[in-house]
């Protein structure tokens, strides 16, 4: 294509207002929308030989991983490098973090060393949002326990928005350990602002409380439906997102055996095929093959798994610039 | 400094007499002994006046529940720092819980609380002693021994009583000393992790959730149990809608059984977890809208007997740092008249009803022997409160003189503050608008 | 504030086939040319352009975009943000002669960071730059090759270029805003 149109209708510039980027509980679909047009240009940015702008020229990015993660942190790693911003990772489990430092002094080390950015990611809910209140530096949340990991939503929108352009009215399906999933919880909002139907599928001693569809006591939580049947649940899906399963949950006792998960919700080809024929079935990784999903659909032309892994870098970047520059609010 | 002090004008709450009128108490040797309707004044006139006007004068309250830290924790709390707080929040007597460092679950540990209590202690302080030796929750502690070094009763609290046979045994022994048991109600298994109250918020927040159905296992065994022995039981910190209909038709079959309700749980929700902010974190944790109804209606109804605060000081530090990791507890000598005024102005509660829950009723659990304490009669201790109902204020930690600045309810506009605290006739807390005329 | 109209539909016409003229002129190898025009409202000048010059040389000259929100040396202290718009390059520009397009040129901040871009993509073998106005005021030693009309202005007035394409009406205008009226 040698020409693209100009549309007259994409404002000149943003009303960006997020200094720090926590939890998608408080995008607009607006600014969603945002998000997925400063993608695209991201992705033409990648798709050239040099992967290089000069955007955040002179920023330094600290990924602060209190979890091992070695895509996620890649994947913030080279979005803030293809932008020319200055990267320094710090690991918590070999720093002196381990010997005992709280979080909110190592907060104060990393602003003292001039950080910009500061992506975290945590083990216990609620860390970003305490560090938010002690750090001038933008706070950008890479999963906090079982709460929100907003960017890897915002990439899974992307991805089915490339696929399927408009969102509204799309029926999705997630399932797997809802409770102890910060996708999910993620996805789920993101979904339904973009107005997506959700449904949720999984054993009921891994569903939180609270969760059901509008008019239920949940004022709080996005409006879903919960269907613990997979094949019921599957019927007519745009979209199929498993969820990895952790081996410990049977060890706490809220599985009685994987065996059993493995027959009631493992994704397979011919569960699959009561969703609609161009679902696109997706995984956040790292994926337990033939455990929540059977190798074969893991590999299969409606997987968007790698798409997905793809696309982060460039959503990455584009809330990087989104996030660069600006005073704190 | 033996003068005679007048409180005059000011009205007269004392439930314990069934009196609510304006009126002159003369308080003498650090006794009540002179009390006057209207413009009567005492027999003879050598004595300070407190003027009074326009404020409620009622007996000093009383905290059965309150956390001291000392010995052990002493950068949390002492017994200086935390008599001092207690006497701004207008408590005379407070009963501090026995998880200290060591816990108090001996005779020598017990001492070591009233001589420093009476050195430096600012109010009246009670000890309450361990069920369990240790508070391992194994074996009886030595209750005599406790009995007799002053305990006003036994509580594992910060733990609940895990084993149902020590429990009963404890309901048993008690008995003979005629002292309560409080429990501090929690099926631990249901609650491991357990960060706050399991619910829409807790889902929304990606927090382990403590259900309501963990506190209201351990009440029903409870209530079994002093049925069972027919002991006294207390039910510390009740937080749930279920506990109190437990509760209740446990009354109504004549168990042994009384309960105490905190200020926090009577007004705040769950909600102000919102945003994770630990100073709301405590156990049991904040609950719904619905419980609250339910505990508001259950002190109306006297299934809930008394409020007790919970008073939990934590360092800044303990407190700033992830939600998971943070102590369970509320810093609330200071703050617990403010926020009780909200129900009264909300026309929830009477003003009488709350100075009964503060006053008669936690005297009658504690009993006679440190004197008639929650009363104004004449002779009793002069421990007075006096507080004005409808002034505004804000709350400020940073005033507080808790060590604690735990609390959630920071900026928070209050109607309704202690204008000033009298312990055995000593003023121990006096706001600055208060004027004492010499004589 | 008060608005005084430089250059009408008719104006811009004709200055566009003039400038067309030029390029033509100026570049023997047309078939190695490419118009690169600079968002917003460089691109559909520079697709008018690409129009003139194969209405009168009969070429057919590609037309790319390009956005240079992710080049700018401002955007630390911006509020807020330039929506980042498509940036579509031909396959390679190793060796092309590339014509930047942009409507005005004013400190030459824009066109540096076009500059910029440009080299992160390829090595052209010559770039020029075309544009409607130039407005004077330059902070960078860029000039244009090509200049559609010479409009003196004052720091506190708005050279301001509307589009049939992103605006519905083709003029240019400078527009005072009162500060000006307090005079130099």
């Amino acid at each position: 294509m040698r020409t693209t149109q100009v549309k007259p209708k994409v404002p000149e510039t943003t009303v960006w207002q997020h200094h720090h980027i926590l939890d998608i509980d408080d995008f607009t679909r607006e600014e969603i929308e945002l998000v997925f047009h400063t993608t695209k240009a991201m992705k033409e940015v990648l798709s050239r030989p040099i992967k290089r702008v000069p955007t955040l020229r002179g920023k330094t990015l600290i990924n602060l991983f209190y979890e091992p993660s070695t895509r996620t942190r890649l994947s913030f790693e080279l979005a803030a490098k293809y932008l020319s911003a200055d990267v320094a990772n710090l690991n918590a489990s070999v720093s002196s973090v381990a010997k005992g430092e709280s979080l909110v002094d190592t907060l104060g080390t990393l602003q003292a060393l001039g950080a910009d950015i500061v992506v975290m990611r945590h083990p216990h809910s609620g860390a970003p949002y305490i560090a938010a209140r002690h750090i001038e530096a933008s706070i950008v949340n890479a999963g906090d326990g079982w709460h929100a990991h907003p960017t890897q939503a915002l990439l899974d929108l992307y991805t089915i928005y490339e696929h399927k352009q408009n969102l509204k009215g799309l029926k999705a399906v997630i399932i797997g350990d809802i409770m102890h999933s910060r996708v999910a919880r993620s996805n789920m909002w993101g979904l339904t602002t973009m107005g997506v139907e959700v449904t949720l599928c999984c054993p009921p001693t891994l569903l939180p409380l609270g969760l059901g569809p509008i008019g239920l006591d949940n004022k709080e939580l996005p409006p879903v439906k919960i269907e613990p049947n997979i094949e019921l649940a599957l019927d007519g899906a745009d979209m199929v997102m498993t969820l990895r399963l952790q081996r410990e949950r049977q060890k706490s006792g809220l599985l009685p055996s994987i065996r059993e998960y493995i027959n009631l919700y493992q994704l397979t080809e011919a569960r699959l095929a009561q969703a609609k024929p161009d679902a696109l079935v997706f995984h956040p990784g790292p994926v337990n093959e033939g455990v929540e999903i059977s190798p074969a659909v893991a590999h299969g032309k409606q997987s968007v798994i790698n798409e997905q892994v793809a696309n982060g870098v460039a959503v990455r970047m584009a809330l990087l610039y989104l996030l660069s520059g600006s005073q704190k609010q | 400094m033996k003068k005679s002090l007048l409180i005059q004008g000011g009205k007269i709450i004392d439930p314990s007499q069934g009196i609510e009128a304006i009126g002159n108490l003369l308080i003498s040797e650090g006794k009540v002994s002179w009390r006057g309707k209207g413009e009567e004044t005492p027999p003879h006139a050598d004595y300070d006046t407190l003027n009074a006007k326009g404020l409620v004068v009622c007996p000093g309250i009383i905290d059965l529940h309150c956390h001291l830290r000392q010995p052990g924790d002493e950068e949390k709390e002492t017994i200086a720092s935390g008599t001092s707080a207690a006497a701004r929040g207008g408590f005379t007597t407070i009963c501090c819980m026995p998880n200290t460092n060591p816990p108090l679950d001996n005779q020598t540990a017990v001492e070591f609380i009233k001589s420093k209590s009476a050195s430096e202690g600012v109010v009246r302080v009670l000890p309450i002693g361990c069920i369990s030796k240790g508070r391992k929750g194994k074996e009886l502690a030595e209750m005599g021994e406790l009995a007799s070094a002053g305990v006003i009763a036994f509580s594992d609290d910060g733990e609940p009583v895990l084993s149902s046979y020590l429990m009963r045994q404890a309901l048993d022994y008690s008995h003979a000393f005629d002292l309560p048991i409080i429990d501090h109600c929690e099926d631990k298994t249901l609650t491991e992790g357990g960060q706050m109250n399991e619910g829409v918020i807790s889902t929304r927040l990606g927090l382990r959730g403590i259900p309501n159905a963990a506190e209201e296992i351990m009440v029903a065994r409870d209530l079994a149990l002093a049925q069972l022995t027919g002991g006294r039981l207390h039910i510390a910190h009740v937080s749930t809608e279920g506990s109190v209909e437990l509760i209740r038709r446990a009354k109504e079959k004549g168990i042994k059984v009384t309960a105490e309700v905190t200020p926090h749980h009577l007004t705040l929700t769950e909600e102000k977890i919102l945003g994770y902010d630990t100073n709301a974190k405590v156990n049991p944790p904040l609950r719904t809208k619905r419980d609250i109804k339910a505990l508001i209606q259950g002190l109306k109804d006297n299934t809930i007997d008394i409020i007790a605060t919970d008073h939990a000081p934590h360092t800044e530090a303990d407190k700033l740092c992830e939600f998971d990791l943070a102590p369970f507890g509320i810093s609330g000598f200071e703050t617990a008249l403010g926020s009780l005024m909200s129900l009264v102005h909300g026309g929830e509660l009477s003003l009488v009803t709350l100075i009964n829950k503060l006053t008669h009723e936690p005297a009658k659990i504690i009993g006679n022997r440190y004197g008639s304490l929650g009363t104004l009669v004449t002779g009793a201790p002069a421990d007075v409160t006096i507080l004005d109902p409808n002034l505004e204020w804000v709350v400020e930690p940073k005033a507080f003189a808790s060590k604690g600045r735990n609390t959630p309810l920071t900026g928070e506009r209050f109607r309704g503050r202690v204008m000033a605290t009298i312990y055995q006739g000593k003023l121990v807390y006096k706001d600055d608008s208060i004027k004492v005329k010499e004589s | 504030m008060s608005k005084k109209v430089i250059m009408t539909e008719e104006d811009i016409k004709r200055t566009l086939a003039r400038i067309a003229h030029e390029i033509i002129e100026q570049n023997e190898l047309l078939k190695e040319l490419i118009l690169v025009g600079v968002h917003t409202r460089g691109v559909p000048l520079a697709k008018r352009l690409a129009a003139n010059i194969e209405g009168f040389a009969k070429v057919k000259i590609p037309v790319d975009t390009l956005d240079i929100s992710l080049y700018r040396d401002d955007l630390s202290s911006l509020e807020l943000k330039p929506v980042v718009k498509l940036t579509d390059i031909t396959a390679t520009i190793d060796g092309k002669s590339i014509v930047l397009v942009d409507d005005v040129l004013y400190t030459g901040r824009s066109i540096r960071a076009a500059m910029d871009a440009l080299t992160d993509l390829g090595r052209p073998r010559l770039i020029q730059l075309a544009v409607l106005v130039d407005r004077g005021h330059r902070e960078l030693p860029i000039r244009a090759d090509y200049v559609g009309k010479n409009i003196p202005s004052s720091r506190h007035e708005e050279i301001k270029v509307q589009l049939k394409e992103t605006d519905g009406v083709d003029e240019v205008a400078i527009v005072s805003t009162p500060v000006a009226k307090e005079g130099r």
